[in-house]
């Protein structure tokens, strides 16, 4: 990342407890516009509990989440009026949830979900809002034929692509992920990885990725946090964070994966 | 003017009355917000009109004339009975007559006579909520009320012509009050939509079940959603009122034999009979139409 550009995201002295158990202590870091940040630890370290404080969803009990909005720079978005937070949340952020089923609205059709966002912010036009639903499924991989169709009617990995393009229609910025692959079986979750790298790629999002998967986080990530009991124990890039673990936490986490070949 | 001993007028109490009409008063303030409001049991159950007859009940004065309608119609069993419980309650006079009534409780319609300055309308509503089955969480809609988020009304209408090729919607059809205030104008035709646009008339809710209690003032902008490339239609037919002839107005399917054998009638009675009394009729008769 350039010197002198200034952070998409910035997390100081972030802590959430609930009652006497801690999630998060003191979690810090930057995220650079463009950037994928992936954190890593295992069942109950706290990941979600941080992606949620981040992401508006969940308020922390003390420190700040500044977000850089497009017009007014760096705030806190926990001092944002509710309504600023919300709309921030349907524009210029997008949430991708390990089940798809909980992103998306069983109701209504393949089409309906991805101009959801669009008519949220005032698209009121039936055409514009169908030719936007039937783009964007393409640029997923999923058949425009099928636009009319419900969400039920597609499979597992259809559906997280599906959730993935509803949240990207309107070209946010940073996209949160939690576990965004793990209901998936292994072949589909390289294609739906291969989808993801190609898109933040190419739409220059950034993105904060929430897994236990390493190979998720090689894949995707420039950038890892490694959580533990709420803490954040190791950061760095990924290349080096996996082949050169400095904490024993992290050295335990990069051997125990197992190896196919 | 006499009523029944042992009831107070208008069968509620003082205390009761004087809630209610803080809370009418409340949602004459805000056009097309949901007020909270205590509903009291009711000798009537959930679904005939609990929130309506409280309403009316509150507002009803010895010189009122009360009109009820049920589906347009005077002589339907809902209208008899609420109709006939206010005379024996309050012992106003009561009316078939759009134009006489000054208090007009309905369900499902408005009179297709144009209403006028000083007259109350008084809808019975199921449920007042119609952001329900697009986000059932109650503290959501109302966050998304209370921040005037209503695109997702939009999710519905798309999902509507997706699947029909326009908007299916034909009752229940959503407004925005004074282009503020979401409102689901109680189970009315969306052909009676444009009559509560800039309405004379001060138009009420009262959903009893739900305890809640909204509100029109007179004058009062309501536009209903739609898409700039579909814009909102009201239903047409193509048959005229079987009796009166009138193609103006909502007409009712009426089975008439089990061969197939079908009229159309006008739904609104009292409107139906000052036709027929001016001398309209049909220009083709019921006989040829069930031929």
């Amino acid at each position: 990342m350039n010197a002198g550009e200034q952070p998409l995201l910035r997390v100081a002295g972030l802590n959430r407890s609930y009652g006497s158990r801690v999630a998060c202590a003191d979690i810090a870091f930057e995220l650079y516009p463009g950037e994928i940040l992936a954190v890593v630890g295992e069942s109950g370290s706290g990941k979600t509990t941080l992606l949620n404080c981040i992401a508006g969803r969940l308020r922390p009990d003390r420190g700040s989440v500044e977000y850089d909005i497009r017009d007014s720079g760096l705030r806190d978005i926990w001092q944002l009026a509710e309504a600023e937070r919300r709309m921030l949340a349907r524009t210029d952020w997008g949430y991708v949830q390990q089940n798809p089923r909980d992103g998306l609205r069983a109701a209504v059709s393949a089409g309906a979900n991805i101009g959801e966002r669009l008519m949220l912010v005032g698209a009121r036009h039936y055409g514009a809002i169908r030719e936007q639903s039937a783009g964007w499924m393409a640029r997923v991989e999923l058949d425009a034929e099928r636009i009319d169709e419900l969400p039920t009617a597609f499979s597992g990995g259809m559906q997280q692509r599906l959730n993935i393009a509803r949240n990207l229609v309107t070209h946010p910025r940073l996209v949160f992920m939690d576990e965004p692959t793990a209901s998936l079986d292994v072949s589909v979750q390289a294609r739906l990885l291969d989808l993801l790298r190609n898109l933040s790629a190419e739409l220059q999002v950034a993105a904060v990725i929430v897994t236990h998967d390493l190979a998720v986080a090689r894949l995707l990530a420039q950038r890892m946090l490694v959580m533990r009991g709420g803490v954040v124990v190791e950061d760095g890039l990924t290349d080096q964070v996996l082949d050169d673990p400095q904490h024993p936490y992290t050295q335990l986490l990069v051997t125990s994966v197992l190896r196919a070949a | 003017m006499t009523t029944a001993a042992g009831y107070n007028f208008g069968y509620l109490d003082e205390q009761t009355k004087r809630m209610i009409r803080r809370a009418l008063l409340k949602a004459v303030a805000i056009p097309g917000y949901q007020v909270p409001f205590g509903s009291r049991e009711m000798p009537l159950p959930y679904g005939w009109g609990t929130g309506g007859i409280q309403v009316t009940a509150a507002v009803i004065g010895a010189e009122d004339v009360l009109k009820v309608i049920d589906q347009g119609s005077d002589d339907t069993t809902n209208a008899v009975n609420i109709r006939r419980f206010f005379a024996r309650v309050t012992g106003v006079r009561t009316t078939e007559r759009t134009t006489e009534a000054t208090l007009i409780q309905t369900r499902h319609r408005i009179p297709e006579t144009p209403l006028k300055d000083g007259q109350i309308l008084i809808y019975q509503v199921p449920i007042p909520e119609m952001l329900r089955w697009l986000e059932p969480r109650e503290a959501e809609t109302r966050t998304m009320h209370a921040l005037a988020e209503y695109g997702l009304m939009h999710v519905r209408l798309y999902e509507d012509i997706a699947q029909h090729g326009h908007i299916a919607a034909t009752y229940d059809y959503p407004v925005v009050v004074n282009e503020r205030y979401l409102m689901r104008p109680s189970p009315i035709p969306k052909f009676d939509n444009p009559k509560m646009h800039r309405s004379p008339a001060l138009q009420l809710f009262g959903a009893g079940r739900e305890k809640r209690i909204y509100a029109v003032p007179p004058y009062t902008a309501v536009r209903s959603l739609d898409f700039e490339d579909h814009p909102f239609e009201v239903q047409r037919w193509d048959a005229c009122c079987a009796l009166c002839g009138s193609r103006d107005s909502f007409l009712d399917e009426v089975i008439t034999d089990d061969r197939g054998g079908r009229m159309f009638t006008c739904s609104d009675s009292d409107y139906c009979r000052n036709r027929r009394e001016a001398g309209h009729a049909p220009a083709v008769t019921a006989s040829e139409v069930s031929a």
